[in-house]
């Protein structure tokens, strides 16, 4: 823990301040979560920290849930609803009054602008949460050959993804993954 | 709507605010997605939060924001004390790591489709971009703040130069 401080305190600190970096989404912020949690903090292993990704891809909901995960393991319930408000609510409200701000005029020019400058640092950050992760989780050249099989699968066909990760746990439940 | 969104609820808030209750029209509703795409922070969260307070202000918009991650947040929070109970239990742990490295896939996946455009546009700035901010936050595990207060102004000023020489 973090100098023996309030635990919760860390906590919205923490996913509040991330929050405000989290362009492109969730899974932008991905790396970011694991350097504070596994490598700074101590508040989960690396395999943790895959499985809890896994948990938050398998259940319903938006995917920056998470952080909900990572809040419980820290600091239980509290830290659950701290870590899920942090990274929630400083932006939403930023969205709120920035739409308030332009009012309903269109206003396409630079949005745009913006929106084309960050989109390849957002790939580029959700290329890193797939690196990340995958040496997290693949531990195996089985485990590796899972993941880019389901990436094929999910690039070249429209299945629904909850298939795949079924299929992915299946494979784990009869031993073939670590 | 909220428990709907497996692996995303942007698809059935935009068939629900659309189609079935034309709160907004699909104009409006690509709008204010793009507002909320680059704001940062979860995307979805903010969209729900801006189309509360079209209807009542603030208050609409926190009762938005409560009913989407309200329920979410009590099954995650449930599936967390589960874990937390039988994460070492064996076959929950093998289960698991089925389910992550393909997790993982699929994310790779979203990656690739996202990359296809700058690939077809032959955006070698973007690329660029694309993979110091790889490298820099998955290779050298640098923290996000530092890295994103250097690249974004560097790629809007890039951007906006190359967009006054393409007029």
């Amino acid at each position: 823990m973090n100098g023996g401080g309030n635990p919760l305190l860390t906590l919205a600190a923490t996913f509040g301040l991330m929050s405000l970096f989290a362009v492109g989404g969730a899974n932008s912020a991905v790396p970011e979560m694991h350097r504070v949690a596994v490598d700074v903090h101590h508040w989960l292993t690396d395999k943790q920290f895959a499985d809890v990704f896994a948990i938050s891809q398998l259940s319903p909901g938006p995917n920056v849930l998470i952080v909900t995960l990572i809040g419980y393991a820290v600091a239980g319930l509290g830290g659950a609803l701290v870590a899920t408000l942090a990274m929630c609510l400083p932006t939403a409200l930023l969205a709120y009054g920035v739409s308030r701000f332009l009012g309903r005029s269109s206003h396409a020019r630079w949005p745009a602008i913006v929106q084309a400058a960050l989109v390849p640092l957002s790939i580029g950050l959700m290329a890193a949460s797939g690196l990340v992760l995958g040496l997290a989780s693949d531990r195996t050249w089985v485990a590796a050959a899972v993941t880019i099989g389901a990436a094929v699968a999910a690039s070249l066909t429209r299945l629904n993804p909850l298939w795949l990760l079924a299929a992915g746990g299946c494979l784990g439940f009869i031993g073939l993954i670590g | 709507m909220s428990l709907a969104g497996f692996g995303g609820v942007l698809v059935f808030a935009r068939r629900a605010i659309v189609e079935q209750h034309r709160w907004m029209t699909a104009e409006e509703f690509n709008e204010t997605f793009a507002l909320c795409h680059f704001l940062p922070g979860p995307n979805i969260v903010n969209l729900t939060m801006v189309f509360g307070s079209r209807f009542r202000g603030l208050a609409g918009g926190l009762a938005a924001f409560t009913g989407l991650l309200g329920p979410p947040t009590i099954i995650m929070t449930v599936l967390a004390t589960l874990y937390a109970r039988f994460g070492d239990v064996d076959a929950l742990r093998r289960i698991l790591a089925g389910v992550s490295c393909v997790a993982v896939g699929l994310l790779l996946s979203v990656v690739f489709r996202m990359m296809m455009p700058l690939f077809r546009k032959r955006d070698a700035v973007g690329l660029v971009f694309l993979l110091a901010v790889f490298v820099a936050i998955g290779v050298a595990r640098l923290p996000l703040a530092t890295v994103l207060l250097v690249a974004v102004p560097i790629s809007l000023a890039v951007t906006i130069v190359m967009r006054r020489r393409a007029t």
